[in-house]
């Protein structure tokens, strides 16, 4: 089991949404973050007062997969994300000690899907 | 000179004047929140630019004797536009009363075309494109149907409070400058939904409580014929919020909160042409049927034609306006306003025919001269913002700010 979790642009989110479904990939989970990368995010001005490299807002998605989805999940949100240009975003893939499904109780695998 | 008169019109002047942050947060609701700002820096820059721009040159074009196309300079810097009553337009209030109710609608209107180009204009071509439209088309549109001599209103056109001057002439400007500009960025797959619902509700209201004086005000007295306006405005806007409620509710299975607000404001932009010559029972159908009309062009037309009119500048306010224009043809009463004249419905089918030339004229004149600017003002400095600015929203890359902060 691994955690997928995407860091992207948010006009990317529908797109990368259609790439999932179509991968069969349908439980996801969706928050808005505020980061930069290399391209140092933008200034701000408020009242004269300047206020350089802040924060632009990004999209933060959390797959949880079977490790036979992991490949499909990564494909997708490239697929989805990708422009070629600086701060497309990154994808970081985690182990995942355990799955619970609250509703029963299941356990591991079988509760991911 | 007359005191009451005097202080309705001020105060109809402060309605109006409110009626343009009210569009603010109206359009500004719909947008996305990182755009917000952009539309909220849009109107209130309109306000500023606008303001000082009637007195320097505007109200003269607009409203000076000149000929029946033009009002020429004569009236540049308030020449001449006293603390006296001006007769033509008005015999009870100081000119400069008359003059500052005017300036409100001067500043609406272009404020209003701005929802078919939102969340992808630069600003700086945004100020240029403003000041020429106007310029333009505002002024001598505003001439033609209201100033003294002015050719549409010698032809004997009604257009109580702008139906033609305002709305139509707006919307369909909002039209050319949807179709020049283009689409928004990926809006297939990345359907742009409104960010705060309840500032549209807000600004709706705003909008209402404002347009007692675009409509009761454009009486220019406090008497009987401002108060059938005030009545009929009120009507109108109800049953346009009701009908398109009940429409969406029949189509779509539920009626929405946006959908109200849009029925409300087109149903004040249908009664306003009317406002000083119908009664109440037509107010009741304006309102009805310009819902239908607007809930048409903006669920289906648009979609089929494919323009991008964002926030249905031309949707609402051209269509409910070509509607309230031919409406006032058909529901017009002299039993109203003696001043005015009988519709189709009350044995005139002469005037029906003057709405529609007048409607015309304005569609095409306006058309025409909003495209020419815009490719003027595209040519000279380029309208669009580039993709990557598009994407991070107008706030930060055209203002340095932003609207809402996560953090904090």
């Amino acid at each position: 089991m691994k955690l997928v979790i995407a860091i992207i642009q948010p006009d990317k989110l529908e797109e990368i949404k259609e790439e999932l479904y179509r991968s069969e990939i349908n439980l996801i989970t969706v928050s808005e973050v505020l980061g930069h990368g290399r391209q140092k995010g933008v200034t701000e001005f408020y009242r004269g007062a300047k206020e350089t490299g802040n924060l632009l807002r990004k999209i933060r998605i959390e797959i949880a997969v079977n490790d036979t989805f992991l490949e499909p999940a990564i494909k997708a949100i490239v697929a989805g994300a990708k422009t070629g240009e600086t701060g497309d975003g990154k994808i970081f893939v985690l182990d995942m000690k355990e799955c619970v499904r609250i509703r029963t109780e299941e356990r591991g695998s079988t509760a991911i899907g | 000179m007359n005191s009451g008169d005097t202080a309705w019109v001020l105060i109809s002047s402060a309605l109006v004047m409110l009626m343009t942050p009210g569009l603010a947060f109206f359009y500004g609701g719909m947008v996305r929140k990182k755009n917000v700002l952009s539309i909220l820096m849009q109107c209130f820059i309109v306000l500023c630019l606008l303001s000082v721009q009637w007195v320097l040159y505007g109200y003269s074009i607009s409203f000076a004797p000149g000929d029946g196309f033009w009002g020429g300079f004569k009236w540049a810097g308030l020449a001449g536009v006293g603390l006296e009553p001006y007769a033509d337009y008005s015999a009870t209030i100081p000119h400069q009363a008359f003059m500052i109710f005017q300036a409100m609608f001067a500043i609406i209107t272009p404020a209003l075309i701005l929802g078919a180009f939102a969340e992808r204009m630069k600003f700086s071509a945004f100020l240029a494109f403003i000041l020429l439209w106007v310029t333009f088309v505002y002024g001598p549109v505003c001439h033609w149907v209201w100033g003294m001599g002015g050719w549409l209103r010698k032809l004997g056109a009604l257009d109580f409070a702008g139906g033609t001057v305002v709305h139509i002439n707006a919307g369909i400007a909002a039209l050319a400058t949807a179709i020049a500009i283009g689409r928004r960025k990926n809006l297939e797959k990345n359907v742009p939904t409104p960010h705060n619902m309840p500032f549209v509700v807000l600004g709706t209201a705003l909008l209402w409580f404002g347009w007692f004086g675009f409509n009761a005000g454009s009486a220019l007295a406090a008497n009987g014929l401002a108060v059938n306006a005030f009545v009929v405005t009120n009507t109108a806007a109800a049953a346009a919020g009701l009908s398109w409620a009940f429409i969406e509710w029949i189509k779509n299975g539920k009626p929405t909160v946006l959908g109200v607000a849009s029925g409300a404001v087109a149903g004040l932009v249908a009664i306003t042409p009317a406002a000083g010559f119908v009664s109440v029972i037509p107010a009741i159908f304006i309102g009805l049927l310009v819902s239908l009309f607007c809930f048409v062009f903006v669920s289906e037309v648009k979609r089929k034609f494919a323009y991008d009119d964002s926030l249905d500048a031309f949707g609402v306010h051209c269509v409910g306006g070509v509607w309230g224009a031919l409406a006032t043809g058909l529901f017009a009463s002299k039993a109203v306003n003696p001043a005015g004249a009988d519709g189709l419905f009350f044995g005139n089918p002469q005037q029906f025919l003057v709405q529609i030339a007048a409607v015309a004229v304005t569609l095409v004149y306006s058309f025409a001269v909003s495209m020419v600017i815009y490719k003027i003002v595209d040519s000279v400095m380029g309208v669009r913002v580039g993709e990557k600015e598009e994407s991070i929203g107008l706030d930060l890359t055209q203002h340095h700010e932003r609207a809402y902060t996560i953090l904090e």
